[in-house]
C-alpha cells in the first residue's frame, strides 16, 4: 500500500475541491442558456423547471466525467435530453401524413402571395404576418425527435456534429430530421396563413 | 426575374445558412446566389426567418426561484444560500 505525505494528499484534495467549485460555477453560468432550450424540449414551463433541477443535480454528481475545456453547454444538454427521453415524459407523436413534397421555399411564396406585390424584398415585413403563438404552436406540434433537433440547431445554435453527440444519434439522422422538421414547421406556418388572401 | 425554382440552390440553402458546407460547396452556393435573384431573395428570407424564429421562441427567463434551487444543488451550498 502506497503512502502519501499528508500535505501532498491535502493539496490534492484542496485542488479537487477547487476544480469542483470551478465546474459548478461554470455549469451555473450556462443555466439561462440551457433553460431557453429546455423550455422548448419540455412540454411545459413546470416540466422544464423539473428537468433543469434533475439535470443540474446529475451534472453536479457526475462532474468528474466532464472533460475541462470541452463544450460544457453541449455536455449539460446531453444530460438534459437523456433525462427527458428516459423519463418518457414526451408524448409520442407520429409525423403528419401530409406530403413533404412542397419545397423549402413554400412559406416564403405563401407569405408573398398573402402580402400581395407590395412587400416583395421586405422579408421582415412579410414575417410580421406570422404570429408568435402560431410559431410556438407549430414547434410544439412537431414530433419530438424532429423538435429536439430543430431546437438544438436553430435555438441552441449547435452544429450538426454537436447535435448528433448530444442526442447520441448519427449525423445523418440529425440532417434528415432537421430537414423534415424545417419543412413541417414551414408547412404548418404556411397553413396558418390559409385564411388570408 | 425568373420564377423557376432552383432545386440545387434550395437543397444547399439550409446547409449554407447552418455553416455546414465545405469550402467548395460554399463557392458553388455563393456563385449561384450571385447570379440568381430568385434564390437570393429566398436566402434573405430564410436568414430573416431564422432570426424571427429565435425571437418568437425566446422563452421567459428562468425564474429567480429556479436559479436559487439550482445553486442549492452545489456540493458546498449552505442552506438558505442566495445567488
Amino acid at each position: 500500500m502506497s503512502e502519501q505525505a499528508p500535505d501532498t494528499a491535502g493539496r490534492g484534495l484542496a485542488e479537487e475541491a477547487r476544480g469542483r467549485v470551478r465546474f459548478e460555477e461554470e455549469a451555473l453560468s450556462y443555466a439561462d442558456q440551457i433553460y431557453q432550450v429546455a423550455r422548448h424540449l419540455a412540454g411545459s414551463k413546470e416540466e422544464a423547471e423539473e428537468l433543469m433541477q434533475e439535470t443540474y443535480a446529475r451534472a453536479f454528481r457526475s462532474w468528474r466525467s466532464y472533460t475541462p475545456g470541452t463544450n460544457m453547454r453541449a455536455w449539460l444538454l446531453r444530460i438534459l435530453t437523456n433525462i427527458n427521453i428516459d423519463q418518457g415524459r414526451r408524448k409520442q407523436r407520429r409525423p403528419p401524413e401530409r406530403s413533404l413534397e412542397e419545397g423549402d421555399y413554400s412559406l416564403y411564396d405563401r407569405l408573398e402571395q398573402a402580402a400581395g406585390d407590395g412587400s416583395t424584398g421586405d422579408e421582415e415585413r412579410l414575417l410580421q404576418r406570422l404570429s408568435q403563438s402560431d410559431v410556438v404552436d407549430a414547434l410544439a406540434a412537431l414530433p419530438h425527435d424532429f423538435r429536439d433537433v430543430l431546437v438544438l440547431v436553430d435555438l441552441g445554435e449547435f452544429s450538426y456534429q454537436e447535435t448528433a453527440q448530444i442526442l447520441s444519434v448519427p449525423i445523418g439522422t440529425v440532417m434528415s430530421r432537421l430537414h423534415r422538421a424545417r419543412r413541417l414547421l414551414r408547412q404548418s406556418l404556411a397553413s396558418s396563413l390559409g385564411g388570408e388572401k | 426575374m425568373s420564377k423557376i425554382p432552383c432545386s440545387k440552390c434550395e437543397s444547399l440553402l439550409q446547409l449554407y445558412l447552418d455553416g455546414e458546407l465545405s469550402e467548395g460547396e460554399v463557392r458553388v452556393a455563393e456563385a449561384h446566389l450571385d447570379e440568381c435573384g430568385y434564390c437570393r431573395r429566398h436566402y434573405r428570407f430564410e436568414r430573416a426567418f431564422r432570426a424571427y424564429l429565435r425571437e418568437a421562441l425566446r422563452a421567459e427567463p428562468m425564474s429567480p426561484e429556479l436559479k436559487v434551487k439550482l445553486v442549492a444543488l452545489r456540493s458546498d451550498a449552505q442552506p438558505g444560500e442566495r445567488l
